[in-house]
């Protein structure tokens, strides 16, 4: 038996649907090229949506709009609560309200060198073309954004870019976004266009005839397996970060969706890019079950430092000025403290190897308002961070206001995801990814208020119009029933894992599994890779699948609500994924944006991209549970933004 | 810490509930509640025992997902979500009730989950915008002074808990829906649907069975984001003139 | 309208708030005329004539004493009707209490509950007592209100069944009044001392002004 690592590289993939021609006309073209279907038609199509995020959300709202009959599922009890909810810095648009030289371009422009350009052009240029409807559209749906005195819209900078184009409300931007979306597809609930079934979890996707048909879902209250058709599935679910046990992700939100279209044929791209978010709050101890971020926008006015000294344990206020180092200032004076996540974190975790970090563990670094609150004074402060600070002071007992506070990078959002085209359909006829489930417009680094941006823009504009053309190209065939061979199958493996992990009855817990592929996967997958470690990790993932399923123990039943068996399903899925994750960054010798490869770095310690050798988004093919897969590279051709290396010095 | 926990334990939503007695120990005073739920469900589990069910997601007080009274209060002592409220609240060997959300409108699923679908049904009647994608005007077309903004955002915090109706003597929701219609009825944007809104969504509020406010005030003061009592005023305003003019038409 | 109103919990609340101030005006009417007692029989008991003759020659004998009755028996029924089946509501929708006990929880629900249930057994007892004489204590005397008063306060049940009723009386407005504003959606974070401060004072003047009336028989002010 061949091992893992030794993957087979297949075909070229190549994006089909975007139609060539000057970046700026592409996406009109495409949406004129796209077919339609008639509106009297479209009631009897059938869309399934999983997922009630942004992307999601906003996609069933719309789709629903549209005239087509769509069925939602989200895990949580109310479509309301999905974890874009969390988001809290912002949303950017390329308005240019501020007439600080910010165009379409120069989002377009940012957003592929911020994810240091591994990213399709034709992708990213239509996200910064969408960005400006979306702000109509949100504030159309009396999302509460600032507002100046004159009661025009206020803006903020964020991460990696040097004009103000993020639109923000307070710190809960996300939550009034998803709100927004909630109820554009709440109105649509009650007009009988969409059948929302909340605490309902997909556990398998339905192909027939090479096409998505629909999905197995599991309703988490009864326990009761279903099957769900349709004529085009959307995946709406989000990231998989989760994999790492400790995140910024909430606690349900997993991989299974994404991973179970991945076996069933999705090719699923660049999973080793992971974003790690520079200012979360340091974890505790051992009993720590996910990680809170504190939102990039505190480094507008907040300044990050670390004694100069190793060692120094004096409380801050004791260290005088001259010995501190603002490190991020120091070496990258034109970006200082709002250089792009990938690179600040990795700055802390350098300054924290050196053994300069602060608290307890040495792991965390200052992020000091003394001076804002000097310069601003402490209710401007309080006003445009007071929920922030508040969090802040819950979590770790500590005022912000006083003290400085103490952040470390942590776990945050996946720029990998299932490989779609310009259309957003993967490579399974009928399925649509979408959102941080998909892997298209973020290239190997995320910037700050661009996830909010993405999940909108794919989910109120583009989705619809390409699904569209896919449902007036594929026009309703034959009825899939639940009777057909393809769905038995299918249902009855679901039955069988389910069964199986309820049958084990070993003597160790989900969370035990979960939290070792975790502390595995942020030591050898986290922030900075080797090969060593890669292979180490490679070795020891299929060791704890083979313990797992001799050792986990889920009580209960499975015709009940049963949150063990939940956990335990889910992490079944991240234990093959990781392998995945951990191959991706094994074979990707670069160094690029969030995947750092200690092998690949400048005498200074700044990543080193290999264009040549990897200017490529990496699709994998499924070929089995632990067997090699095949890689399919994707050529990414820039013809608008040359790739240099990134400096933000 | 050492503590002794009584958690609600009820196997369906058909079944009868009673309060279990568990001791858990070592508990840090730097745990969230939730991982100190955690940590006494791991225990049950290598026991064989079924752990306690209880509803979370985002863990940092914004999801609103979690909902427990904890020693008879929605959200325990502090004034925040039950995820954010950690263990330094409480000191050693103190006894801890735990109990599900309570309100005839709110039925118990297992354990500590309840039921919340009745608030997606009053969004549904009203909360919202009639705003297709794609016909939406300039976003700076319509300028909104910035008191109203401001307002519009301090009602539009609600994350849909049901703290308010957990803490209500009569089970009622009216802070949570007049969140909504406040939220939306003081903008620009919210104007043309106002009258209906709010007799629409008040009218789905009662259906759902919810109690009426007798301004106990209780709601406002488990409110983990702060959502005022005047809220509930200015939606009984609202609804005033809403049923005013619905007389003239 | 109508329908809307009575059927929703908000518009019942309004019934309520319109019933509720249209007898606590009453009742402030009502202690003023009270305090004439302390001006002597010959005062008293002419104020109490001239009630009935309110509004003539236009107005017939007692028409005008009549109409504001009919209107109060309307605001005493829609109130106690209201509240009757805003509670019924209210338990319906709590049907089960915490094991946990707080006792804040409910106090100004409760308050307000056996308040209200107090108040309408006083007022029975009060109009049997006073304005017809079924059950009043001394030899009633139509058109002699001033020696039926001081008879009701020579009896120790008649100053405890009062005093207690004027305290309830006090505790209802306090929460009452202010609860109105609420639901009338007149009360704001501005307004809110305001609103609060008069609630107190009038429950506090009412609530001192009714009492005056039995410790001045009680005192011997009053005989």
């Amino acid at each position: 038996m061949t091992s893992y690592a030794d993957y087979r590289t297949g075909g070229r993939i190549a994006d089909t649907k975007a139609p060539a021609g000057p970046i700026h006309e592409r996406w009109d073209k495409r949406r004129f090229e796209a077919k339609l279907v008639n509106p009297a038609n479209r009631r009897k199509q059938t869309v399934i949506v999983v997922g009630t995020g942004l992307a999601g959300g906003s996609a069933g709202a719309t789709l629903a709009e549209q005239g087509y009959r769509v069925v939602q599922f989200c895990y949580q009890d109310s479509p309301r609560r999905a974890h874009s909810i969390a988001a809290q810095g912002g949303i950017n648009a390329a308005k240019n309200y501020r007439n600080d030289g910010d165009s379409i371009h120069r989002l377009f422009y940012d957003t592929v060198k911020g994810g240091d350009f591994r990213s399709r052009e034709s992708n990213v240029h239509r996200l910064a073309e969408i960005s400006v409807e979306i702000i109509d559209q949100c504030v159309a749906q009396g999302v509460p954004f600032a507002r100046e005195y004159g009661g025009l819209l206020d803006t903020r900078s964020f991460g990696g870019v040097q004009v103000s184009r993020t639109f923000y409300a307070r710190g809960q931007t996300g939550q009034q976004l998803l709100l927004g979306a909630y109820q554009a597809l709440s109105r649509q609930i009650a007009a009988g266009n969409v059948e929302m079934h909340p605490r309902t979890e997909m556990l398998d996707l339905i192909v027939v005839d090479g096409r998505a048909r629909g999905i197995v879902a599991r309703d988490l209250v009864t326990g009761k397996i279903d099957t769900y058709f349709a004529d085009a599935v959307v995946l709406a679910t989000g990231g998989y970060g989760n994999v790492f046990y400790l995140s910024t992700n909430a606690m349900n939100s997993n991989a299974t969706a994404v991973w179970r279209a991945h076996r069933r044929g999705a090719y699923f791209a660049n999973p080793c890019f992971t974003q790690i978010h520079p200012t979360c709050i340091p974890r505790t101890g051992d009993h720590q079950s996910k990680l809170t971020l504190m939102s990039e926008s505190l480094r507008n006015d907040g300044r990050i430092w670390v004694p100069k000294a190793k060692g120094d344990t004096r409380p801050p206020a004791q260290i005088p000025e001259d010995e501190r180092d603002y490190y991020l200032e120091r070496i990258y004076p034109s970006f200082g403290n709002l250089v792009p996540r990938d690179i600040a974190s990795r700055a802390a975790k350098n300054v924290c190897d050196e053994g300069r970090g602060v608290g307890p563990g040495g792991q965390g670094v200052y992020l000091d308002f003394a001076d804002a609150i000097e310069r601003m004074g402490r209710g401007a402060v309080e006003a445009k961070y007071g929920n922030l600070f508040d969090m802040y002071q819950r979590i770790t007992d500590e005022d912000p206001y006083r003290v400085p506070m103490r952040i470390y990078p942590a776990v945050h959002y996946t720029m990998g995801g299932l490989w779609v085209d310009y259309d957003l359909q993967t490579t399974i006829p009928g399925l649509f990814a979408i959102g941080e489930a998909n892997f298209s417009d973020h290239g190997a680094n995320r910037l700050g208020a661009s996830a909010l941006m993405q999940g909108l823009a794919d989910g109120y504009f583009v989705l619809p119009a390409t699904v569209n053309d896919y449902l007036a190209r594929n026009p309703h065939k034959d009825e899939v029933d639940s009777g057909h061979p393809a769905v038995q199958e299918v249902l009855a493996e679901t039955e069988d894992r389910l069964n199986l992990l309820l049958s084990v009855d070993g003597d160790r817990t989900p969370d035990s599994f979960h939290r070792e592929l975790g502390e595995l996967m942020w030591e050898f997958c986290g922030m900075a890779r080797n090969e060593t470690g890669l292979h180490k990790a490679l070795e020891r993932i299929p060791q704890i699948r083979e313990e797992f399923w001799r050792r986990i123990k889920v009580p209960g039943t499975g015709e009940e609500l049963n949150q063990s068996l939940e956990k335990a399903n889910r992490i079944v899925d991240y234990l093959e994924l990781a392998e995945l994750m951990c191959l991706d960054a094994l074979h990707r010798t670069e160094s690029c944006g969030g995947h750092f490869r200690e092998e690949s770095q400048s005498p200074e310690g700044e990543a080193e991209r290999k264009d040549q050798e990897f200017g490529y988004a990496a699709a994998w093919e499924f070929t089995g549970t632990g067997t090699a897969p095949t890689l399919h590279k994707e050529d990414l051709v820039f013809e608008y933004v040359h790739p240099t290396q990134r400096s933000y010095a | 810490m050492k503590l002794t926990l009584r958690v609600w334990r009820q196997k369906n939503a058909d079944a009868d509930g009673a309060m279990s007695t568990y001791e858990v120990d070592g508990i840090s005073p730097d745990m969230s509640f939730l991982e100190m739920l955690d940590t006494l469900n791991e225990e049950l589990i290598l026991k064989g025992e079924d752990p306690v069910a209880f509803d979370h997601d985002c863990r940092e007080g914004i999801c609103g997902a979690c909902s427990l009274v904890i020693n008879g209060d929605a959200h325990g002592p502090e004034r925040t979500t039950t995820c954010q409220l950690h263990m330094r609240s409480f000191s050693d060997g103190d006894t801890i009730d735990v109990e599900p959300w309570r309100a005839s409108a709110f039925p118990v699923v297992k354990d500590l989950v309840v039921d919340r679908s009745a608030f997606d049904r009053i969004i549904q009647a009203g909360g919202y915008v009639t705003a297709p994608t794609g016909s939406a005007p300039e976003a700076h077309a319509t300028p909104v002074p910035k008191p109203d903004a401001d307002l519009a955002f301090e009602h539009a915090e609600c994350i849909g808990c049901g703290a308010c109706v957990a803490a209500c003597p009569n089970g009622a929701a009216m802070l949570f829906t007049s969140a909504k219609i406040n939220h939306l009825n003081v903008l620009p944007q919210g104007a043309p649907e106002r009258e209906t809104r709010v007799l629409d969504m008040v009218a789905q509020m009662d259906e759902e069975g919810f109690g009426g406010c007798t301004l106990a005030g209780e709601c406002a003061t488990a409110c983990p984001k702060g959502i005022p009592l005047t809220s509930i005023t200015g939606m009984n305003k609202e609804w005033l003139r809403a049923t005013r003019k619905a007389g003239k038409r | 309208m109508a329908r809307t109103v009575w059927d929703s919990t908000v518009g019942k609340k309004t019934v309520m708030a319109v019933s509720g101030l249209t007898m606590l005006l009453y009742l402030v009417v009502h202690m003023i005329g009270n305090l004439k007692i302390f001006f002597g029989a010959g005062e008293f008991n002419h104020y109490a004539h001239w009630l009935r003759t309110i509004g003539e020659p236009f107005m017939h004998y007692e028409w005008t004493l009549w109409l504001i009755r009919v209107v109060l028996v309307v605001a005493v029924v829609a109130h106690a009707v209201s509240a009757y089946q805003l509670s019924r509501r209210d338990i319906k929708a709590r049907p089960s209490k915490y094991v946990h006990r707080k006792a804040r929880t409910s106090y100004a629900t409760r308050t307000m509950r056996w308040g209200g249930i107090i108040l309408a057994l006083f007022i029975v007892w009060h109009i049997l007592d006073l304005t017809t004489g079924t059950v009043h204590s001394g030899g009633f005397e139509t058109g002699k209100p001033y020696q039926n008063v001081v008879d009701t306060f020579s009896t120790w049940y008649g100053n405890v069944i009062y005093i207690v009723a004027m305290l309830a009386v006090g505790l209802h407005i306090r929460h009452g009044f202010w609860s109105a504003a609420q639901t009338l959606g007149v009360g704001s974070r501005a307004r809110d001392r305001a609103l609060k401060t008069t609630a107190n004072v009038l429950a506090l003047l009412l609530t001192a002004g009714f009492i005056a009336v039995p410790v001045g028989v009680m005192t011997g002010v009053v005989s």
